[in-house]
């Protein structure tokens, strides 16, 4: 459907009465906006900002992409997010918030990872994509979807007190194709070379900085409204309040897209970028299936990994061990004897579980498929969730 | 002397100092000067052929050098050169 045969009810116009009545703006752009669907991929740092306001600014469609669970060490900078929502998915967390903030649009929920094989034929669907992902390989990955979809990827990066934004593979209006990020850094660092935010941290405040300035350049790029931050890449260091805009330029070395591409359809990004790949799935045992090893006579051990509020709140007598103290208390957990490890939903004891296999080598431990709310639904209807 | 910034990423290996003064005439002089002053910092702009590495871009002024002389781009005393690395945020590897 053409933006021009977009239409408004009252409640909606009355709504974006502020954006319509900027000359520069006006009803046209808004129409823009509601015809438009865009993808945000990422649902953290930068997602948070990003997505509350292309939701208030009214784009129609929006889809938004993580696979991780809300966790209490993201509320400092994620404000999508709030302390009802630990343990849930952020993808149905962000769902919840934005259709609340504004019932005119439509959001899609992907409850999972980016990867070569799902990337085109998700992306394909969607005018622009917004790449608030926290890794190299995802970076590269969404660049590389977008050019050879040929959707622009508005792109926001953060680290400590440092973020950068700039508009990629953008079509002026002239025709002109603008740069892209491998045009910008060809080749990822190699792990371990350039810190990481875990190692690092960053400043609460600076994604919600750098992830608004991206919903900007995100509703300028649908719009057509202004001039999009393509061809420069804009740095802002929080420290010293210095911002620089630079110029890029595309390269015909780009292995993408320069004079003689090597690269013409989605590769493997982790290997790439050089990092190791978690082979083995993590192992899962059902509610019913743990209720059976309870009155088996089995011996096992029963960890839970939530926080210590959560615990008094409802248990199922697990050791008490909170996601954040997992590693220190390693010595604890049992490696002779099947041990299942349980969370509220799920998502923070895979983490725990592909921690401890990782540096201790654990090969005997169940994540509890669902957590104890699957455990209360299956087994224990008399006990209360949260 | 050009004053180079040095960003958040690198400025461990700098006592923590974001902008320096080097007296390099040239981009590969003053980012030597930069490696002999703060030697940690080397491997992290250079690759082991000696080469700027592919994920450190290096702007003079608002320019990246790839669209000037390169490494040979001579600076001028008011000269701001600037070290921009990849940086992906979040949680990685």
């Amino acid at each position: 459907m053409s933006y021009k045969d977009i239409n408004f009810s009252k409640e909606e116009l009355a709504r974006y009465n502020r954006h319509i009545i900027i000359p520069e703006f006006g009803i046209e752009a808004q129409k823009k906006l509601k015809a438009a669907k865009v993808l945000m991929v990422g649902c953290g740092g930068l997602g948070s900002p990003a997505l509350l306001y292309l939701a208030a600014a009214g784009i129609g469609e929006i889809g938004i992409m993580d696979f991780d669970v809300v966790d209490d060490s993201n509320l400092h900078r994620q404000v999508l997010f709030g302390r009802e929502d630990v343990g849930v998915p952020k993808v149905e967390a962000a769902k919840r918030r934005l259709a609340s903030l504004n019932p005119h649009i439509n959001i899609k929920t992907y409850n999972l990872q980016l990867t070569s094989k799902n990337a085109l034929e998700i992306i394909k669907n969607y005018d622009a994509v917004a790449d608030g992902t926290d890794n190299f390989p995802t970076r590269y990955l969404v660049n590389d979807a977008c050019v050879l979809l040929g959707k622009p990827n508005i792109y926001a990066s953060v680290f400590q007190f440092e973020g950068q934004v700039s508009v990629f593979n953008f079509t002026n209006r002239n025709g002109e194709l603008g740069p892209n990020y491998r045009d910008l850094y060809p080749t990822p660092p190699p792990p371990g070379l350039v810190p990481n935010c875990a190692e690092g941290g960053v400043l609460g405040v600076l994604p919600g900085i750098i992830g608004s300035l991206q919903a900007c350049e995100t509703i300028k790029v649908i719009t057509g409204v202004g001039e999009p931050l393509s061809g420069r890449l804009f740095t802002f260091d929080a420290l010293s309040f210095e911002s620089r805009t630079f110029n890029i330029k595309r390269r015909p070395n780009n292995a993408l897209n320069g004079s003689s591409p090597s690269i013409t359809a989605l590769i493997d990004y982790e290997q790439f970028c050089g990092v190791k790949i978690s082979s083995l799935p993590i192992k899962e045992i059902t509610a019913t299936e743990f209720y059976n090893l309870q009155i088996s006579g089995e011996k096992f051990q029963l960890i839970d990994v939530r926080e210590a509020d959560e615990y008094e709140k409802v248990n199922i007598e697990g050791e008490l061990m909170p996601l954040a103290t997992i590693t220190t208390n390693a010595e604890k957990i049992r490696k002779d004897i099947k041990v299942v490890i349980h969370c509220k939903m799920g998502g923070r004891s895979a983490k725990a579980i592909r921690e401890l296999e990782e540096k201790y080598g654990f090969t005997n431990l169940y994540n509890l498929k669902g957590g104890i709310f699957a455990f209360i639904d299956d087994v224990q209807p008399q006990l209360n969730k949260y | 002397m050009p004053t180079i910034i040095i960003p958040t990423p690198l400025r461990k290996f700098t006592n923590n100092i974001a902008k320096l003064q080097v007296n390099g005439g040239t981009i590969e002089e003053s980012l030597q000067l930069l490696s002999t002053d703060f030697p940690e910092i080397k491997k992290h702009l250079f690759d082991d052929q000696g080469q700027i590495r592919t994920f450190v871009n290096i702007f003079v002024g608002d320019d990246d050098i790839r669209d000037l002389q390169n490494e040979k781009t001579i600076l001028q005393n008011e000269s701001f050169v600037s070290i921009v690395p990849a940086i992906a945020g979040g949680i990685v590897f």
